[in-house]
């Protein structure tokens, strides 16, 4: 009987130390992956701030110095003036803007309608509007490069807006939402007096919020990095949107390009994103999360 | 208000067109709810008892028959427009809103001349909190209740708008017994306040024997039978509600009756008057027996289960359809376990025969 308490007592202490060992080791591997792993991911954007205040020679030196020998902050000055970076700026948020609020709009109203009116052939046509999210998205760059030509909207906002306003696949996610909230609120609130109309906004809107901000940080993030299509349909001064703008910006007369003071412009325009993500990283990693889109 | 239900019909179709038959939910309805009482929809699941429910709030459409409130039709109103309060069986109260926002979110709905000046809703929100008493909890979230609080809010939202009519779909399913217990009251104790009509639909007997003023037994969609809690209890139409009502439930036995006496096996256990021969079934409730040596029913003991203030005695009797036989006796009686077989005299206004085939009433004289 007593032998048996001792082994019990031994065989616990053995237990706990082991398992002190195992956490303490798993734990230290953990972090030193996460470490690895944090290291070259923030390396690119270590070498973009070193580069952007060295000067042009230093910038070009054989080996490259880890520590820059001087602080060139007029770099960031010269960047913001021959980058016309306001202008740019202004292009991308009014874009972005305008178009989050209006394609938020169209989906909210989509997706109620999806999740919630009966009308004959609702799920056929949502079938089909999934169907369309297998057309990879180069295909409609070629059918819509040709409409907004023939519609003449070419160098304008209209064509760097419009055609990206309905999203199946944001539909798609805020109908999945929509469909969670149970139908006894809707009864609830007819019992409580309220139009559809008012459900929408003042129950389910809410409800919904955190896809809602998912889906405008995608948006927005999506508009502050397009590339390809601004640089068919918008490429003239007035409204050319960031990345292009960067692209192009810095290439003097002899075709060499200034890379440090670029290096400064490419700060300047992550630092609003950088923002962003510190402040609404929770948001940003669900969408992700939900989309399966890369951030 | 009192509520009128006219030839009532909800027919569900078929969701397989081929094959399926459609669902009478509930079938020719009929009954005038009088106003200012609490009426108790009873009976089991799919009885057509929250339906019922539905179309008096409007959420379903009838498929024939005429809802009246008063004298008006309400059967083609909306369900905003009918101006009736409903408590649902999950509160469904608004989660990202405060108890406070919930319970005034009805009266920010009101248009035209209905229309309330922002303090008159407050006036009006904090004296229905206070009067289901959760005048203490406005500023929180409905995840931070418990059940009980959930249910009050729930009620007060119902409440805040002094509907002509509160409607209570199984209010009371999602609580533990004590709290149930306790709500019970109190619903009953703001209904008496308020004078609101209520229907308060149930599938638990003892609640709705408890609280309303009236109860209604349904059965497959068709009402097996309306009165007074008691006089249901006493007086069942047929064995469907005998079976129904009552806790522990009515002992049901097959006999038969031959020559104005009611046998049980061989043994007859009283005379009638007016019955002509046939088998039947007969139901008598637990409180009906009494203990006598030379009783008339003799039954095999099986155990007997002490509850304080009464003992019940279960026994097997072969004609028995009831799996056990329960008898409540009172706990000065003395029953010896050692005997084998327990014999009952019956009181005969807790005994119903009821017909083998169409399970309906045979009523008798006592001799």
């Amino acid at each position: 009987m007593s032998e048996k308490n001792t082994m019990q007592e031994r065989n616990m202490t053995q237990v706990s130390a082991r398992q002190k060992i195992v956490h303490g080791a798993s734990r230290t591997l953990t972090y030193a992956f996460l470490i690895a792993m944090a290291v070259i991911v923030l390396f690119p954007f270590y070498w973009m701030l070193i580069s952007s205040v060295k000067s042009l020679d230093e910038y070009r030196l054989n080996v490259p110095t880890f520590w820059p020998r001087q602080l060139l902050l007029s770099n960031y000055v010269d960047a913001f003036n021959t980058a016309s970076l306001g202008r740019l700026f202004y292009n991308t948020m009014l874009v972005g803007v305008v178009s989050t609020i209006l394609s938020l709009i169209i989906t909210v109203l989509s997706a109620f309608a999806f999740a919630r009116l009966e009308f004959k052939g609702r799920d056929t046509m949502f079938g089909l509007l999934l169907a369309t999210m297998m057309i990879p998205g180069e295909l409609f760059t070629i059918t819509n490069y040709s409409t907004v030509t023939q519609l003449g909207w070419m160098n304008t906002y209209t064509v760097l807006i419009v055609p990206f306003l309905v999203s199946v696949f944001y539909i798609f996610l805020l109908r999945q939402n929509f469909m969670q909230i149970p139908n006894e609120l809707y009864l609830a609130a007819k019992v409580d007096g309220t139009s559809d109309w008012k459900y929408l906004w003042k129950i389910m809107v809410p409800l919904a919020l955190p896809t809602l901000i998912s889906i405008t940080i995608l948006k927005m993030m999506g508009a502050w990095n397009s590339y390809i299509w601004p640089r068919l349909v918008a490429n003239d001064e007035a409204h050319r949107m960031i990345t292009n703008g960067l692209r192009n910006a810095f290439t003097d007369t002899t075709g060499d390009v200034n890379y440090p003071v670029q290096m400064a412009a490419v700060a300047l325009v992550s630092a609003p994103l950088f923002l962003v993500f510190v402040f609404l990283r929770k948001y940003i990693m669900a969408g992700v999360s939900r989309s399966g889109i890369k951030g | 208000m009192k509520v009128v239900l006219q030839n009532l019909t909800k027919i569900f179709p078929s969701r397989d067109k081929k094959a399926g038959k459609e669902v009478v939910a509930v079938n020719d309805f009929t009954f005038e709810i009088p106003d200012g009482k609490l009426i108790g929809l009873l009976g089991p699941s799919g009885c057509g008892k929250s339906t019922t429910l539905y179309m008096i709030s409007g959420l379903q459409k009838p498929t024939s028959g005429k809802i009246f409130f008063g004298d008006d039709d309400v059967t083609e109103l909306s369900t905003e427009n009918r101006g009736i309060g409903l408590v649902f069986q999950n509160y469904a109260l608004y989660p990202h809103m405060t108890v406070k926002q919930n319970i005034l979110f009805p009266l920010q709905n009101l248009k035209g001349a209905d229309k309330l000046t922002k303090d008159q809703m407050l006036e009006r929100a904090y004296e229905v909190a206070k009067l289901v008493q959760i005048d203490e909890l406005m500023e929180r979230k409905p995840s931070e209740l418990s059940g009980g609080q959930q249910q009050r809010v729930a009620i007060a939202r119902a409440l805040v708008k002094m509907p002509r009519v509160l409607l209570l779909d199984e209010p009371l399913s999602n609580l533990d017994a004590r709290l149930r217990l306790q709500t019970r009251e109190e619903i009953r104790r703001i209904q008496k306040e308020t004078n609101i009509t209520t229907v308060f639909v149930t599938h638990d007997q003892e609640e709705a024997m408890s609280i309303s003023d009236m109860i209604v037994v349904m059965k497959l969609g068709v009402v097996q039978q309306i009165g007074k809690p008691q006089e249901v209890y006493d007086d069942p139409t047929n064995l469907f509600v005998a079976k129904f009502l009552g806790t522990p439930p009515i002992n049901v036995l097959s006999g038969r009756v031959e020559n104005g006496r009611v046998y049980i096996g061989k043994d007859a256990i009283m005379d009638v008057k007016g019955v002509e021969n046939q088998e039947v079934i007969i139901g008598i409730r637990p409180e009906g027996f009494e203990l006598n040596e030379n009783g008339a029913l003799r039954c095999e003991m099986n155990n007997v289960e002490v509850m304080g203030r009464d003992v019940s005695i279960v026994s097997t009797n072969p004609a028995s359809i009831s799996p056990c036989i329960r008898s409540i006796i009172n706990a000065d009686n003395k029953v010896d376990l050692a005997n084998k077989t327990v014999r009952y005299n019956v009181k005969p206004h807790k005994v119903f025969l009821f017909n083998k085939e169409t399970e309906e009433r045979i009523r008798y004289e006592v001799k």
